[in-house]
């Protein structure tokens, strides 16, 4: 039972991530219906901006953290009006298949600039590890299971409660209707992809900080899986996201730790397919049919 | 379709005339250099492309070797000229610089290249040519085996394979740790961890508790080292890269786990410090070809020359390249030939070669059976080496 529940919080460790990439794309496709595949890219990017901050600017956690979310944050605005905003009106194919470019090439101009190498992230944190019986849980996982949180209730109000997320909502819901009401949809994509970019950002620094190395193809394998999480909780749905990448994250660990880790990944993407073909809305997606 | 039929002939029509041309010249056995002519040897590195980071500290190496031979005379008065290529990490760029090598450049040998896909792909010409041809570092356990399980009979390599230290390892384990219980912590999907795996599991007297895997680019391994926590044993045996070597020791050692944790020559890259963080590198044991710090005067030598010539200190690779060439070098000595097809004969009789990267001959795979170093890292520091012999049935 004590490696149960150990077992459950590296899950919710390894899931909290997942939730704030897939929080990026549900949001991003909840608005323009576009899969973003590069906003696993822009996570990585987070992880090195911090990195390079750490280790030049020596500023202390929060303001590192709130910078490199501003970078991210900026440069995924800038990637949505260079690249996507362009081809608002063509087919959403095209919007997919540059997404998919858009990824590879901040993979490899990150490779060109930094190097292909894993590099080691500098120690900011004290590591500490609590242990209450058997069960013991370090302080980089309260780090990041506490800095998720804060930041999925803090994206959850501005959505909820301010004026700008009752026009994401509205711009999710009908883009025309919420343009004839006075809502400029342009700046509402804007802050979509400012908002989703900036938690990718805080990822990307949690992660750095919590496994101690980053490299340039860190972000490809958990964009995908946090788009699993996203398709998983009902992509276009807030709590979809933060639900579905917390299961993801733990249904991983027990493959790992129950089964055989050879299989881990194959299970993950078997829900992708399963979810597709049962409940394509997801876990707490709304069934109702898309109006075409 | 047209097109590729058309390509397909041209192909087809100048392997045959490759074939009969080098059908041609069958009688004459290999190259050999001339009395008063230099030896030439052949250095083909990757010296651009993924690879080049090994590619070029092992070509420095191999010219330098060589300019040490010549200022002491050449070898039995002869010069050595060293023909240098690019494979460009490129596995058809290799194979074609092995033929240009042993056809156009009258080379008796050739050293290289450092990674196995490019090794593989330049045997065949090598064959063909009848030169022998050295890679130093390609560890790969198949490399120099023909499909029918055959050795190639021109390839050779001087590093130890991948299996061969895994074994090592488990020796270690059993002698110097007394472990009797082992846990495994591997990378299943790569052939360097099954293989190290296989040799340690076949070699470890005691008993293998625990097998548990991760998958190439994984760097969370709580669930696997939660399980480890739970099992009761001795060490762990690690068969992986520093890439995930560093993270897995990290974690493990933040968890509380502080067994001994064993490790292959892929730890030996000095990230891994970095990446588990100083204090964590603490009871951790890992193979090496060559140890830098060895208080032997020829290495001491190597080191103080590679550092005058190139500003930075050689790592393990350069050390195989060093000894390559010199082992050419003693082939062609005990054979009193510089025909490419006696060197060969040579280089499979050669005994008791003493190089900076352990002693050793060849057996009938034309695999190096020589000592494994085994390094000891505690509180952050190498604080030793073990020679462990090799296990010779």
């Amino acid at each position: 039972m004590e490696a149960f529940i150990q077992q459950l919080i590296n899950g919710l460790s390894v899931g909290s991530v997942y939730a704030l990439i897939a929080l990026g794309y549900t949001m991003v496709y909840g608005i323009i219906k576009l899969i973003n595949f590069a906003h696993g890219d822009i996570y990585m990017i987070g992880a090195f901006v911090s990195y390079f901050m750490f280790l030049n600017l020596k500023l202390n956690i929060f303001v590192t953290l709130a910078l490199t979310m501003f970078v991210t944050a900026f440069l995924g605005v800038v990637i949505e009006k260079v690249a996507y905003k362009p081809l608002r009106n063509s087919p959403r194919i095209t919007a997919l298949i540059t997404a998919i470019a858009m990824s590879y090439l901040l993979q490899n101009i990150m490779i060109y600039v930094v190097g292909p190498e894993a590099r080691s992230f500098p120690q900011i944190v004290q590591n500490k590890t609590y242990t209450l019986g058997n069960i013991s849980i370090n302080q980089m996982e309260i780090w990041l299971l506490g800095t998720s949180l804060v930041l999925m209730v803090l994206l959850q109000l501005i959505v909820q409660k301010t004026k700008m997320g009752k026009a994401m909502r509205a711009v999710s819901i009908d883009a025309k209707a919420a343009e004839l009401m006075g809502i400029n949809p342009n700046t509402i994509i804007s802050f979509t992809f400012l908002l989703g970019s900036a938690l990718a950002g805080a990822g990307g620094l949690l992660v750095g900080m919590y496994y101690n190395t980053i490299d340039p193809m860190m972000g490809a394998t958990p964009g995908l899986k946090a788009f699993v999480a996203a398709v998983f909780g009902g992509i276009g749905v807030i709590p979809g996201a933060m639900v579905g990448g917390l299961l993801i994250g733990i249904i991983e660990v027990m493959i790992s730790a129950y089964g055989n880790s050879m299989i881990r990944d194959a299970v993950v993407y078997l829900i992708l397919i399963l979810i597709l073909l049962i409940r394509p809305s997801g876990l707490l997606g709304k069934s109702n049919k898309e109006k075409v | 379709m047209k097109m590729k039929k058309w390509f397909f002939g041209v192909m087809s029509f100048s392997t045959l005339f490759i074939t009969a041309c080098s059908s041609g010249r069958g009688g004459e056995e290999g190259n050999s250099a001339e009395e008063d002519e230099a030896i030439n040897i052949g250095s083909m590195f990757e010296l651009t492309g993924s690879a080049s980071a090994y590619g070029n500290t092992q070509a420095n190496a191999v010219q330098m070797a060589a300019d040490e031979i010549n200022e002491d005379g050449g070898i039995d008065g002869q010069e050595i000229n060293i023909e240098e290529y690019d494979t460009q990490s490129d596995e058809a760029e290799a194979s074609s610089v092995a033929t240009r090598l042993s056809t156009r450049d009258n080379a008796v040998a050739m050293i290289g290249p450092a990674l196995t896909g490019p090794m593989q792909a330049a045997i065949p010409n090598a064959d063909e040519a009848q030169v022998p041809l050295i890679s130093p570092s390609a560890t790969d356990d198949d490399v120099l085996t023909d499909e029918d399980g055959g050795v190639h009979p021109y390839a050779y390599r001087t590093g130890f394979t991948n299996s061969f230290q895994g074994g090592a390892l488990a020796t270690f384990a059993n002698d110097d740790l007394d472990a009797s219980k082992a846990v495994i912590l591997g990378d299943n999907s790569s052939d360097y961890a099954t293989g190290l795996t296989e040799e340690f599991t076949e070699a470890f007297d005691g008993e293998i508790v625990s097998v548990e895997n991760f998958s190439e680019g994984q760097n969370d391994f709580n669930a696997e080292l939660t399980n480890i926590e739970q099992t009761d044993f001795d060490v762990i045996f690690v068969p992986g890269y520093y890439e995930e070597g560093g993270p897995i020791i990290n974690q493990a050692r933040e968890m509380g786990i502080d067994e001994p944790i064993l490790g292959p020559d892929g730890f030996g890259n000095d990230v891994i410090y970095d990446l588990a963080s100083e204090e964590n590198m603490d009871n951790i044991y890992h193979t090496s070809h060559f140890v830098l710090t060895s208080d032997d005067p020829d290495t001491q030598d190597f080191v103080s020359n590679y550092r005058e010539n190139f500003d930075t200190d050689p790592d393990m690779f350069a050390g195989l390249a060093y000894d390559t060439v010199y082992l050419v070098k003693q082939a062609i000595e005990e054979t009193g030939s510089t025909n490419s097809a006696d060197i060969n004969a040579g280089l499979e009789n050669i005994e008791d070669f003493a190089g900076i990267t352990g002693t050793f001959s060849f057996d009938e795979m034309h695999d190096p059976i020589k000592t494994v170093s085994i390094i000891e890292v505690q509180e952050g520091e190498e604080v030793g080496t073990s020679e462990v012999e090799p296990d010779i049935e």
